[in-house]
């Protein structure tokens, strides 16, 4: 039965991923916390420990929940079901995309479609930020915890920062500013 | 022979791929092009621009979605099989190993530290790339609603995350259509 929830869920999660991981962290979240996979706090780590992995951050996550939640099997079961609609849909869409990726009721759903990837994206920021700050007792935490996401994004967005360079940056922060 | 050597090598190079590209499918895409223009000649240049377009217009990871096209086109569906198990066997090893050790690693009050840190940054991370999504994606006016909207639909979790996106598509048809564009 576990598995019958985490292929539906991760398939789910798989089809409605378009234009990048990101935007699919709001839909692994509600997932997740819907089925009581994981907390939103341990969805947090997961995402932290996705960044600091190789791969995709969809398979990474798929891969630790489905390992928490049945172990190795679950992890493969998990892992399978997020990139079978890679698979499906490119073979699929290969056949026709010249066709049609010029047709205008495809270009006017992506005009449609873009726009929600970027809402999805912010939304992911806000809600994994709420649980972030949650369990952040202190307020020299919570300041510190504020000060690094601010510097990291003024960093990448428009100082052209290297991501994992800035990571590790930010756990050498920690390792002396969390006590 | 031949063509068991042809597998062999898709897996490897996506493979390398999937091992050294981190933070996300969209880092892989300039080590791809690297692998797949340059070394391999698997493709031309303006073809994998093509590619990449396709890869973030279907369903799935970017990463995995090139992979799966290359493989295709190169070998047929097996190839497309191969391509795709070669991009994702390093994460799940990797995952696998830090997922057992996870409990253990969190106990540790120097690497709970260190992990606030990381989980601070990569809130910065995150909206670093939403800005950098918006800058691309969000055109006119109607694109900045529909992204607000989007945004407080899913922060307020009334709807269900994917009946947002089929929502999103349908305004865009609609309000087109409406406009009478016929681009």
């Amino acid at each position: 039965m576990i598995f019958m929830q985490l292929f539906g869920a991760f398939f789910k999660i798989g089809l409605f991923t378009l234009g990048g991981g990101y935007a699919m962290l709001a839909l692994i979240r509600q997932e997740i916390i819907r089925y009581g996979w994981l907390t939103p706090q341990e969805f947090v780590d997961i995402v932290g420990i996705a960044e600091m992995t190789p791969g995709p951050i969809a398979v990474n996550a798929a891969t630790f929940v489905g390992f928490r939640s049945a172990g190795v099997a679950g992890a493969l079961v998990a892992t399978s079901a997020v990139v079978l609609p890679s698979l499906i849909s490119v073979i699929i869409v290969s056949r026709v995309w010249q066709k049609y990726k010029n047709s205008p009721v495809v270009q006017h759903m992506f005009a449609g479609v873009r726009p929600v990837v970027v809402g999805l994206v912010g939304a992911a920021v806000v809600l994994m930020g709420r649980s972030t700050f949650e369990v952040l007792t202190s307020i020299p935490q919570q300041v510190v915890t504020l000060i690094l996401a601010c510097v990291v994004f003024y960093g990448v967005a428009f100082r052209k920062w290297d991501p994992i360079k800035a990571l590790i940056a930010a756990a050498l922060v920690g390792l002396v500013a969390f006590r | 022979m031949k063509e068991s050597r042809g597998f062999l090598r898709l897996f490897t190079v996506f493979f390398r791929i999937g091992l050294f590209t981190f933070g996300g499918g969209l880092a892989m895409l300039p080590l791809i092009e690297k692998e797949v223009v340059d070394v391999q000649g698997w493709a031309e240049r303006d073809e994998i621009l093509d590619i990449f377009a396709l890869a973030q217009s279907v369903p799935g990871a970017i990463g995995v979605n090139t992979a799966v096209f290359i493989g295709l086109r190169l070998h047929g569906f097996w190839g497309a099989v191969v391509a795709l198990l070669g991009v994702v066997t390093p994460s799940v090893a990797i995952i696998l190993i830090i997922a057992q050790l996870f409990s253990q690693f969190q106990s540790n009050l120097y690497v709970a530290r260190a992990f606030s840190g990381v989980k601070a940054a990569v809130l910065g991370l995150i909206a670093a790339a939403a800005l950098r999504a918006g800058r691309g994606a969000i055109v006119d006016r109607f694109g900045l609603l529909v992204a607000v909207v989007a945004l407080g639909l899913s922060i307020a979790g009334i709807i269900p995350v994917f009946w947002v996106i089929i929502l999103g598509g349908l305004a865009g048809i609609l309000y087109h259509r409406r406009r009478g564009d016929v681009r």
